[in-house]
């Protein structure tokens, strides 16, 4: 089941995993500019979300970790079993979980930075 | 459990036993074909400190069980026949000393990731289909004798010969994809040896079969599914480092060699 060169896959997929390593540090690092618990109050996790650049960093990471992941799930799915219809069923089934996840937190991330929550 | 006639056997072996030290060998029986299930069966063969583990099981053939089915061809880890599962790992029957195994009991089972045919027997048809996949051989328009010219040969250097000349010593005895946890797993995996294989032939400054071999080897069962075990380099016993031929495959497909 070929949508895209394996090879190019794997590009993304090493990819999306240095990325989403280097955003989850600027992510750790931020819970750092207070009080641990702090930083994790209502307020102060709304008021992150409200922040466009960390809005923006937020949908970054959920794009990263969601192709990064089900293209993992996707490799080892394959690798469990083997054949041209479940091949076809695994790929265009992760691609459509992983659009799912992206559009859902997506949703949250903009209602939130929206002041709509 | 059966125990050698310290004598010449009844087919009049050439060879007389006369070793005071004897091991146990548990060997794995089975015929799929009849649909028998696979069972161990122990023979008590004596040996001498230079004695095989081939040589044990040509004795149980010769003077205990005509029946035990074991390929082997040339006795000196040449022709890649007798690879085996001894003591829980891959290794050549006829390169595998008994004493350097420090047992009293020798465990012989056929090699994982391959079908059995009957007891130590593997049917190779897999791994020679994926290893014709590569393209084992130099593509090359060039004759080596140009008419007309003084072009004669195709050079390399040293240095040229140095990038693919371990890979030259592959026997296609399969101990590689038998230690591989991909192909346990993964039917449709091209495995270690034929990836090696396409390394040597990409490496090899007389090749252009590079975009070719690339293009066959980079699919969803192709190079990208080595998890870098690092088994198959273990227990190659020609010396051959698969691992690290596939890991220098992949810098070509990631664009970091040319």
């Amino acid at each position: 089941m070929m949508i895209l060169k394996e090879s190019i896959v794997m590009k993304i997929h090493y990819g999306t995993a240095l990325g989403a390593v280097f955003l989850t540090v600027i992510h750790i690092l931020m819970r750092m500019t207070q009080d641990f618990h702090e930083s994790l109050e209502y307020e102060n996790v709304i008021a992150n979300y409200e922040m466009i650049g960390y809005a923006i960093m937020l949908e970054l990471l959920l794009i990263l970790i969601s192709v990064h992941g089900f293209n993992g799930l996707r490799v080892i799915l394959i690798e469990m079993k083997q054949g041209p219809t479940y091949e076809k069923v695994v790929t265009y089934g992760c691609i459509a979980s992983m659009a799912i996840l992206i559009a859902y937190g997506s949703r949250t991330i903009l209602m939130t930075s929206m002041g709509m929550i | 459990m059966a125990q050698v006639n310290q004598e010449i056997s009844i087919e009049k072996s050439q060879t007389v036993l006369s070793s005071s030290k004897s091991v146990t060998l548990r060997i794995s029986r089975s015929n799929p074909e009849v649909g028998a299930e696979e069972k161990f069966d122990e023979f008590v063969v004596p040996y001498e400190k230079y004695s095989t583990v081939l040589d044990a099981i040509l004795s149980v053939k010769s003077h205990l069980d005509h029946s035990v089915s074991v390929r082997y061809s040339c006795r000196q880890a040449s022709c890649g026949s007798c690879g085996m599962k001894i003591n829980g790992k891959p290794k050549l029957a006829c390169f595998t000393k008994i004493v350097e195994l420090d047992s009293d009991v020798i465990t012989i089972e056929p090699m994982d990731n391959f079908p059995v045919v009957r007891d130590l027997v593997v049917n190779f048809t897999r791994m020679f289909n994926n290893h014709k996949k590569v393209m084992p051989y130099v593509v090359s328009n060039d004759s080596e004798i140009t008419p007309g010219t003084n072009v004669k040969e195709m050079l390399q250097t040293p240095e040229d010969v140095e990038k693919y000349i371990q890979f030259s010593s592959c026997i296609k005895c399969g101990l590689c994809n038998s230690a591989c946890p991909t192909m346990a797993m993964d039917t449709s995996f091209v495995g270690p040896q034929a990836l090696a294989q396409a390394y040597r032939y990409i490496a090899d400054t007389r090749d252009h079969g590079k975009k070719n071999r690339l293009k066959i080897i980079d699919e969803s069962h192709g190079i990208w599914r080595c998890h870098f075990a690092g088994s198959c380099s273990q227990v190659c016993p020609k010396g051959v480092d698969p691992a690290m031929g596939i890991q220098l495959l992949r810098s070509y497909l990631l664009g970091l060699r040319d």
